[in-house]
């Protein structure tokens, strides 16, 4: 068939299963818009490419299939790139695709020319510069490939315009990309781990992003019952466990809660599943989990050993090896461990001090996450709110969590959320922010308004950047500097402005009462809640510490 | 210095032959502050692929940069080549410059 390098583009896109994608269109992807026009892909505007970027993100987060957006040359791809680097250090599936200048202007500062491929090399699992339409049947296939297979990431297409407008004679269309097998999982390997998990006495799984990406939790879940061995998350495993099952102990690092950090302290055997020994995570490496051995499972083969050396390490698709090893794991009860990792949850608890107030930090989480079922989508920005919501909010099944982990980016919150709900129709979506996180994506309640979305925006108000406030506090000898903002807007009307209702919990005679009409309203809605500028995330580990060197403060200084 | 005498390793790549390969595997060392003493890099009969030749130093960070190698999409293989260590000498006669010392 008679075609055009963009038409084919759609097709591709079309026969990998895209039904929507998120950006913005400019000059050098004109012909790629024209024939997403005629397409079968619904397009979701983006007010701004960092936020098309977070949409195709908070889809990808959701589903666990990889997501797509577009954006143009110049400002359009380096506006994207923070998006970009965000799914490289979480391992997101996404497929970003650029426009870029007529093949003959590259290299000649034409307008709106930058070197994608240039800038995207470190922050993708691989990039393409489209030399041909016809390379098009290669590259895009090998695109959802490449973001699929092993460890997921991000690969950016650029695509110049006359490659986007060539005519090109197409027989028949490749097979659309799907992922490499994982690597064929070691019988030794699995028979070595049971070996060790059997004769450790006080042996602990600890889970990550890898264990959501395998679909592993009910796995993990059965293996944890039958040998009766406590589970602690990073802040990307979150949701891989129930919140209340009675091996689960919460969040390991920098913000665990006390007892969690306790038990990892006298494990005598780590077994990482699908970790990568973040240090928000271990903190000071040296002094992480000091008793224990280590197993590491992990897909990506360079991990093994990059920060912590395992006595065992396995490359395998955590998923495949958990089902490996479950049958070969001797049940067993292992009281005393068990009795010890209980004391330690009563003795060393989390404190959650006003989670019964509203307008306290743990309050409108708990009453947020009360109003909502059970399986509502999550997503946060990036501060003190997200590590609050991180300690109380109660998970209960994977890809429910979906928050910037590893960047850390603020802005990501609200066009994540909107990306989850674009995915998941049905779901319920509650995005926590800060009032400091909304505003590097504010322009996206624009785009929530236009396609009304079912995204609740639960705002953390404190005037100021919290979490640089808190370290300012604890660790600069409280020399306050570029963490309070002097000027507030006012969020409530700043929603209305943009289309979406809003209230301020702040100035209503019952703030209970308001958060629940708003979250059972439905379409978006912002609420504003005012906080105490002074509400630390608490316990800390300082930067640099020792997880087991924790601070407490003021209402809880308990230990 | 002969190459053959200092602390030193040679990796030898087959990577894919298109333009953006070198960036690739150069940024890969560039970002970890590892200098890399000398690349040579040869395309291979069918056109399709080129050898490089890469002199580093031995150092503990070594085995990391190696496997972040191998993840790279163009790069089809990697393994060290310390026989191909006098490749680099034969290439100095020709880049020493006249007067230089």
């Amino acid at each position: 068939m008679q075609t055009t390098g963009a038409a084919l583009t759609m097709r591709l896109l079309e026969r990998q299963g895209i039904g929507v994608v998120a950006g913005i269109p400019g000059g050098a992807s004109l012909p790629l818009y024209d024939a997403l026009r005629d397409s079968g892909i619904r397009h979701v505007l983006a007010r701004h490419e960092q936020g098309a970027g977070f949409i195709a993100q908070g889809m990808a987060r959701a589903t666990g299939r990889p997501a797509v957006c577009f954006a143009t040359s110049g400002p359009g791809a380096t506006n994207l790139l923070t998006a970009v680097a965000d799914a490289k250090l979480d391992s997101i599936p996404l497929v970003a695709i650029t426009g870029q200048v007529p093949s003959a202007m590259i290299g000649t500062d034409a307008f709106q020319e930058i070197d994608t491929y240039g800038l995207t090399v470190p922050i993708t699992k691989h990039n393409f510069l489209v030399r041909s339409a016809e390379e098009l049947l290669d590259v895009v296939p090998d695109a959802f490939r490449i973001a699929t297979s092993g460890r997921p990431g991000p690969v950016v297409v650029d695509v110049p315009k006359d490659v986007q407008q060539a005519r090109i004679d197409v027989g028949a269309l490749p097979e659309p990309g799907r992922p490499d097998p994982p690597p064929r999982v070691a019988d030794d390997d699995i028979a070595r781990a049971a070996a060790l998990i059997d004769a450790a006495r006080r042996p602990l799984l600890l889970v990550g992003a890898g264990i959501i990406a395998a679909g592993a939790a009910s796995t993990l879940r059965r293996l944890a019952e039958k040998a009766s061995i406590p589970v602690a998350s990073t802040l990307l495993g979150l949701g891989a466990m129930p919140h209340d099952h009675p091996r689960f102990l919460g969040m390991v690092g920098m913000h665990a809660a006390r007892f969690t950090n306790l038990v990892l302290e006298e494990c005598d055997l780590l077994v990482g599943l699908g970790i990568r020994f973040d240090d928000r995570a271990t903190g000071r490496i040296a002094e992480f989990c000091p008793r224990a051995r280590v197993i590491h499972v992990d897909i990506d083969p360079s991990e093994l050993g990059k920060i912590r050396q395992p006595a065992l390490g396995v490359v395998a698709d955590v998923g495949e090896a958990l089902r490996a090893l479950e049958p070969r794991v001797t049940a067993t009860a292992r009281a005393a461990w068990s009795a010890r990792v209980a004391a330690l949850r009563t003795t060393h608890p989390l404190a959650t001090p006003g989670d019964d107030d509203p307008l306290q930090p743990y309050g409108i989480i708990r009453h947020t996450a009360a109003l909502l079922p059970d399986d509502a989508i999550v997503t946060t920005d990036v501060g003190q709110h997200q590590m609050w919501a991180a300690q109380a909010y109660p998970f209960t099944t994977p890809r429910q969590w979906l928050t910037s982990g590893g960047l850390g980016t603020m802005g990501f919150g609200l066009p994540a959320a909107i990306g989850a709900a674009l995915a998941c129709p049905g779901r319920r979506v509650v995005c926590f922010s800060g009032d400091g996180s909304l505003l590097m994506n504010v322009q996206e309640l624009a785009t929530a308004a236009e396609e009304n979305v079912d995204v609740k925006i639960v705002l953390l108000n404190n005037a100021h950047l919290g979490l640089v406030r808190q370290q300012q506090e604890l660790f600069y000898g409280a020399r306050f500097h570029a963490s309070r903002f002097h000027v507030e807007p006012d969020f409530a009307a700043v929603a209305r402005a943009f289309g979406v209702p809003a209230v301020d919990l702040g100035a209503s005679a019952s703030p209970l009462d308001a958060l629940a009409g708003m979250l059972a309203s439905p379409g978006p809605c912002l609420v504003n809640v005012p906080i105490a500028a002074e509400a630390n995330v608490y316990p800390m580990v300082p930067p640099g510490g020792a997880n087991r060197d924790m601070i407490s403060g003021g209402s809880h200084a308990n230990v | 210095m002969r190459t053959s005498e200092r602390e030193t390793a040679v990796l030898r790549l087959r990577v894919r032959n298109h333009p953006g390969v070198m960036s690739h595997v150069c940024g890969l060392f560039a970002r970890r502050a590892f200098n890399v003493e000398g690349i040579l890099c040869v395309p291979l009969a069918d056109g399709q692929a080129s050898a490089i030749l890469l002199l580093v130093p031995e150092d503990a960070r070594l085995e990391q940069v190696v496997q972040q190698l191998r993840k790279l999409e163009d790069v089809l293989s990697i393994e060290r080549a310390p026989e191909a260590a006098g490749a680099f000498d034969a290439v100095a006669a020709h880049v020493e410059l006249p007067g230089v010392a």
